[in-house]
């Protein structure tokens, strides 16, 4: 027993000079921290929760979130509630349409709406914003005075004169807030660029010939991806936001499709009907959302940034 | 010009090794826009390098001293080009440097190399050292199989004596004096002709200067390395250094061989520097005679006119102020821009 012992640490030893050995990199250990933060942690599995119910809820539901009930129709406040014996978990619309499966497909619309314009966000934005601040100079004044230009469009307006002019239709939607929402983004990274452009690091990547692109990419952008994640994190929400404000105006996603925002819309306009649940439910979604991506966006700048407590 | 000529036929023939940089007359000039400037005013030129001429021979140690803000980082900018050069010539074995375009520049970085003050500002934080010792390669031998490239960097790890299996480890799992090594080992693993080091020990402890300044001195051994070392400690570029040059307010004040220099040094300033290097004796130490150097560093942005030290000078007279001394052999290789030298 005692000689196996001793051979396995004398193998210990000499693997010790050989194996390399795993770092531990600035992400694990902002890992780490995240994850002992319980209000991010509970955002987390809230939007998990989320998402899987916008993932599996077509398969859930008993209805397809364009068929109308002919049973139901017309006396929704009475016979139209949350009730598992005919399907409708979540009760009828108006117009005896399934509100689960509308909510479902209102979330799927919703999250995609916010992810998408958040990740066009992030890689125009990030690259923008990096090479400007990284070249400076009158690159870095042409690019953003561009962005101070298109800055200056009343972006609400833009949006719904080009749902009106082009007719409504998801696709502009996208188009219309990817086009906004990277603005803000440039500006941010352009000045965490400035700062770290200035480091030793970069200043050792030029001194040993490393071209200016591959900098941008490999020393700059690593370095201010924790600002982006953070940034984008609280960006989902906001284009929530406005997909829902475009969509409570009337002007965003056609019928039969919808959106958290259409759904609260119409909820709104027959709450007096005593249809409560036609508001309460997808409002419900909408504010557990929100909530959720503050709570990980706030955790995910504590554990990035310990410093900046 | 006069000098130009003097420098080169005055200097060889005690020289047999073969002359790798040869700057001359290199000026380094900064704009500054005073406060609420609009974009149409001219700036004003801050002179942070102004007219300095050196050369470095090859396997040699060219140590830089002066007080701080008088010019010392950015000349050893300008000469790799990271800054950019007003006037004058950076001579890299027969080739002007200075008129290069950012391109061209990048061929002739393999051969020479920078190494920093701070450590660990210097490492990329996102970067694994592995992935930091290989960028170098990975940049000038982009043909290199992955399998050579860490094999590479395992070996320069052991030269500079780091353990090759902490290739995926992070710098900040490192001390500073290990992250030096790093920074050295990034910087030899192109096997450059000269390396500029930037005050790469004043950021650390003094044993742990003394580990990388010996390394440093062995590794130029064996490599054959030229090195031009930046420091503001005197007693740290005496033990590495063959020769010192000593600038202020962006001015060579005097060049010449290491013992030569601290032994007998014939400008006002450098005696007064000389003289302000602490003795580990205390007996000697309390007894010692300082030179003391009343006054600030005057403002790069207006310098003095002629001399620009006779405004802290024991020594100055009429001439100074009218007249800028040139840098003269005042004997041997001894180099001094000084009216009233020794």
């Amino acid at each position: 027993m005692l000689t196996h012992k001793k051979t396995n640490v004398e193998k210990l030893a000499e693997n010790l000079g050989n194996e390399p050995i795993a770092g531990r990199s600035l992400w694990r250990d902002a890992m780490h921290r995240f994850s002992r933060n319980k209000a991010a942690m509970a955002g987390l599995v809230v939007l998990g929760l989320i998402v899987l119910f916008a993932a599996i809820g077509p398969f859930v539901a008993a209805w397809h979130y364009s068929d109308i009930d002919w049973s139901l129709m017309g006396n929704a406040a009475s016979a139209g509630q949350p009730s598992i014996a005919n399907g409708h978990y979540f009760g009828i619309d108006d117009l005896g349409r399934d509100l689960f499966a509308r909510t479902v497909q209102g979330s799927q619309i919703s999250l995609l709406v916010g992810t998408i314009g958040a990740l066009i966000a992030v890689v125009i934005g990030t690259l923008y914003g990096a090479t400007a601040g990284y070249f400076g100079g009158r690159v870095d004044s042409i690019m953003m005075r561009t962005v101070d230009i298109l800055m200056s469009i009343p972006y609400m307006f833009f949006l719904i004169l080009l749902l009106v002019m082009f007719g409504r239709s998801i696709l502009l939607i996208f188009i219309g807030i990817g086009a906004i929402s990277w603005l803000e983004m440039a500006r941010i990274v352009r000045g965490q660029t400035l700062s770290i452009k200035n480091k030793e690091y970069i200043e050792a990547a030029i001194a040993s010939g490393v071209r200016p692109f591959k900098i941008v990419l490999r020393h700059v952008v690593p370095n201010l991806l924790g600002v982006v994640i953070v940034y984008a994190t609280l960006l989902v929400p906001q284009m929530i936001l406005t997909e829902s404000f475009i969509s409570f105006l009337g002007l965003g996603v056609q019928e039969p499709q919808t959106s958290w925002g259409a759904l609260i819309n119409d909820g709104a306009g027959t709450m007096r009907y005593g249809t409560l649940w036609q508001l309460m439910f997808p409002l419900g979604f909408f504010i557990a959302t929100l909530l959720s991506f503050f709570f990980v966006g706030d955790g995910l700048r504590d554990a990035l940034d310990p410093k900046d407590r | 010009m006069t000098e130009h000529t003097q420098a080169d036929t005055l200097a060889s023939p005690t020289r047999t090794r073969e002359k790798l940089l040869s700057v001359r007359d290199l000026k380094v000039y900064f704009d500054i826009f005073p406060k609420g400037a609009m974009p149409w005013t001219k700036p004003r030129k801050l002179k942070a390098v102004n007219g300095v001429s050196f050369d470095l021979y090859e396997g040699e140690t060219l140590g830089v001293v002066g007080e701080s803000g008088c010019g010392k980082s950015t000349l050893a900018r300008a000469v790799i080009r990271m800054l950019p050069v007003e006037g004058g010539e950076v001579v890299w074995l027969g080739q002007d440097l200075a008129p290069l375009k950012d391109k061209a520049m990048r061929n002739h970085r393999k051969d020479i190399q920078m190494i920093f003050q701070d450590p660990l500002a210097s490492l990329n934080p996102r970067m694994t050292i592995g992935q930091i010792i290989a960028e170098p390669l990975e940049t000038h031998y982009p043909d290199l199989s992955r399998a050579e490239v860490k094999e590479r960097v395992a070996e320069m790890m052991k030269t500079v004596g780091l353990l090759p299996n902490q290739i995926n480890r992070y710098p900040h799992e490192f001390s500073g004096g290990q992250c030096q090594r790093i920074g050295i080992a990034r910087a030899l693993v192109l096997k450059p002709k000269m390396i500029i080091c930037d005050e790469p020990v004043s950021a650390l402890d003094v044993s742990i200067q003394a580990q990388v300044i010996n390394l440093l001195m062995s590794l130029q051994k064996k490599m054959g390395l030229s090195l031009i070392f930046i420091a503001h400690d005197l007693s740290v570029v005496k033990h590495i250094s063959t020769r010192i040059m000593v600038l202020y307010l962006g001015n060579v004040m005097e060049v010449a061989d290491s013992a030569d220099i601290y032994r007998q040094p014939r400008h006002p300033y450098t005696q007064a520097l000389i003289s302000a290097v602490p003795i580990p004796d205390p007996k000697i130490e309390r007894n010692k005679e300082v030179i003391l150097i009343e006054g600030d560093l005057p403002s790069p942005i207006n310098p003095p006119s002629g001399c620009v030290f006779r405004t802290r000078c024991p020594r100055a007279e009429a001439k100074c102020a009218e007249q800028k001394p040139e840098l003269i052999f005042a004997q041997g290789t001894h180099q001094v821009a000084c009216h009233f030298h020794d």
